[in-house]
């Protein structure tokens, strides 16, 4: 299987990367190589083997319902771009 | 709306669970602190946290499936749903998606009043976990959007239906039972107004007797019921006109506007519905054991549709009664401690057979007629109540044992919830509503009453019921209420037929 140029701009859209038109064929190149990959391994009988969501074998150790965090505003807004009223600033984002 | 057409509505809820800390962090879920103030690393999604999942936010979900009979899933998994904006720091929402923690459940909803009232089961496809995310503030800055974080990983159930519901009232009915069932389990405070119970309608009409379901239009964020039934009725109405005017509808997501009553598209975002799902690395899965499950369950209250059933065998109740008792779970324990209440009072005469279904009537009616009217009439909750359990079942007693008449019940109630007493005993003593039995005292009043009301008396004999009544009421009111009209009636006609 391959992929055609037209889905590696969907796909760097979507992840919002930029591409330049000689990244976007070096991308659909190592892409490919990827789903080539992908095609192999599927080539794998699989049968009766249960689907793994995780490569570990083990389950999610869950905590205790406690509040743990105390506020730290000031020092998490003194290392971010711009702050102001307690707000994160960003870049005007309503359409 | 045309008949030839069949409205499909499927629902999906979000219900914000009422832990106090966040779904994968320790920062604090209370609502209304200062901006970020509760915006831990975690949900500020700096390099290098890890989320560890909440255990009262699974306990929650558990108590949801048993409360709908569906499948606690014993193997979940959480997944990441990528998308971009401001509010959303980490790049991706954590969500279940393919194994959700339950699966399936039925819903049994009530539709329409009295003669036209129906009932309906919905049958639910699966509630997930997941994280919310934090708010954009558009207003405020030139140029730019101010961003809180403090929902950001506030844990969310999403609850949705199957496309079971056929108008705006199913709709409606069934997103006021699930509000009521996540109070009532106590998995969600149901405050519509801060956004902890919101809702997603799915909508699309068909010819009658289509098999393929019409394309749907997904109504965003209904934070009432009654934008709710506008939105629908709006939108369903928009949807036939275009058909029949030979268009065909586009999948969208619309917003309902409250001031023009009408659902607009939103500009859609380019590739907004293709998220790429994946199981999320950071989280192993969520295994749920019988045991847990069965520790939950004992846990859980007496379910709303339970009770109906007990309240109708055990006190014969009628079904509109047995709903409006338990319309909340604060109602129904309303009526049940004043019926206990009541039991604890000495010599309360309970009559000669099932003394619980006489009381229960009694309570029943107070409870319904009294109680609930007055909550109406200043918009307050059952736990708001101006008049206690207690206090009702003391003025209870007192009609019971004929101390007072049922009319002064009535003003021993208001005085109560007016607070100008603590107990109906007061109020009776002090305001001197105890009811006169002494045939003596009252035979005066009645005699002085005849007299006054010959063409009543000549009316009365002539075969008129009613001139009848209008005695015992003038000796009532004559007895400032205080006779009791059973003893009226009994004295008044001795007297007339003599």
């Amino acid at each position: 299987m391959s992929l055609s140029l037209e889905e590696v701009g969907r796909i760097a859209r979507l992840a919002r990367i930029e591409l330049t038109p000689q990244d976007a064929e070096a991308t659909q190149a190592k892409l490919s190589g990827i789903f080539g990959l992908i095609e192999q391994m599927q080539a794998v009988d699989t049968t009766g083997i249960a689907p793994m969501s995780h490569p570990q074998d083990l389950v999610q150790r869950l905590r205790t319902d406690e509040v743990t965090e105390t506020n730290q505003r000031e020092a998490f807004q003194a290392v971010a771009p711009e702050a102001e009223r307690g707000l994160y600033l960003v870049p005007k984002v309503i359409e | 709306m045309r008949s030839d057409w069949e409205v499909v509505i499927g629902l999906e809820t979000h219900a914000q669970l009422n832990t106090v800390s966040k779904i994968f962090s320790g920062a604090s879920t209370a609502f209304g602190a200062a901006p970020n103030e509760q915006a831990c690393g975690v949900d500020i999604a700096l390099p290098g946290v890890l989320p560890v999942l909440n255990q009262g936010a699974v306990a929650r979900a558990i108590r949801f499936g048993l409360a709908i009979g569906a499948e606690i899933a014993p193997r979940s998994v959480f997944a990441r749903k990528n998308y971009f904006y401001p509010d959303l720091p980490k790049g991706y929402q954590i969500s279940q998606y393919e194994l959700p923690v339950v699966v399936g459940g039925t819903l049994t909803i009530q539709v329409g009043e009295g003669d036209k009232a129906y009932s309906k089961t919905v049958q639910l496809t699966r509630a997930h976990l997941e994280e919310d995310a934090g708010k954009s503030l558009h207003e405020d800055f030139q140029g730019q959007s101010g961003i809180d974080l403090n929902r950001a990983g506030t844990p969310l159930l999403e609850i949705v239906t199957e496309p079971d519901m056929r108008s705006s009232a199913e709709a409606v009915a069934y997103a006021k039972a699930l509000h009521s069932l996540v109070q009532w389990i106590d998995i969600c405070d149901g405050n519509m107004q801060e956004g902890s119970f919101r809702c997603d309608a799915n909508v699309s009409v068909r010819k009658k007797g289509a098999e393929k379901l019409g394309t749907r239009r997904e109504i965003k964020n209904l934070n009432s019921f009654r934008f709710m039934q506008q939105a629908i009725d709006y939108e369903v109405q928009w949807q036939i006109e275009q058909l029949e005017d030979g268009h065909a509808i586009q999948q969208a997501t619309v917003l309902f506007d409250p001031d023009t009553g009408e659902t607009r598209s939103m500009r859609s975002k380019e590739d907004a519905h293709d998220y790429r799902y994946f199981p999320d690395p950071d989280l192993l899965p969520l295994a749920i054991s019988a045991e847990w499950i069965d520790r939950v369950k004992s846990e859980m209250p007496e379910l709303p549709e339970e009770k109906r059933r007990r309240y109708r065998s055990e006190y014969s109740m009628v079904a509109q009664d047995a709903l409006a008792l338990t319309s909340s779970l604060g109602m129904s324990r309303y009526f049940e401690n004043t019926l206990a209440a009541l039991r604890e009072i000495p010599g309360i005469p309970y009559g000669t057979q099932a003394p619980d279904v006489a009381n229960a009537k009694h309570v029943q009616n107070w409870v319904i007629n009294n109680i609930a009217s007055s909550l109406n009439k200043e918009q307050l909750e059952i736990e708001d109540s101006k008049v206690s359990s207690a206090q009702l079942a003391g003025l209870l007693a007192r009609v019971f044992d004929n101390t007072i008449s049922s009319n002064a019940a009535k003003k021993v109630f208001d005085a109560l919830w007016n607070g100008e007493g603590n107990d109906a005993d007061s109020i009776i003593e002090t305001q001197g509503l105890k009811q006169v039995t002494d045939a003596s005292a009252i035979e005066p009043i009645i005699d002085e009453v005849i007299a006054a009301n010959a063409k009543n008396v000549e009316e009365y004999r002539a075969g008129k019921e009613k001139a009848f009544n209008a005695l015992v009421g003038q000796v009532m009111k004559a007895s400032k209420g205080k006779a009791s009209p059973a003893q009226v009636n009994e004295l008044l006609k001795k007297k007339l037929d003599a």
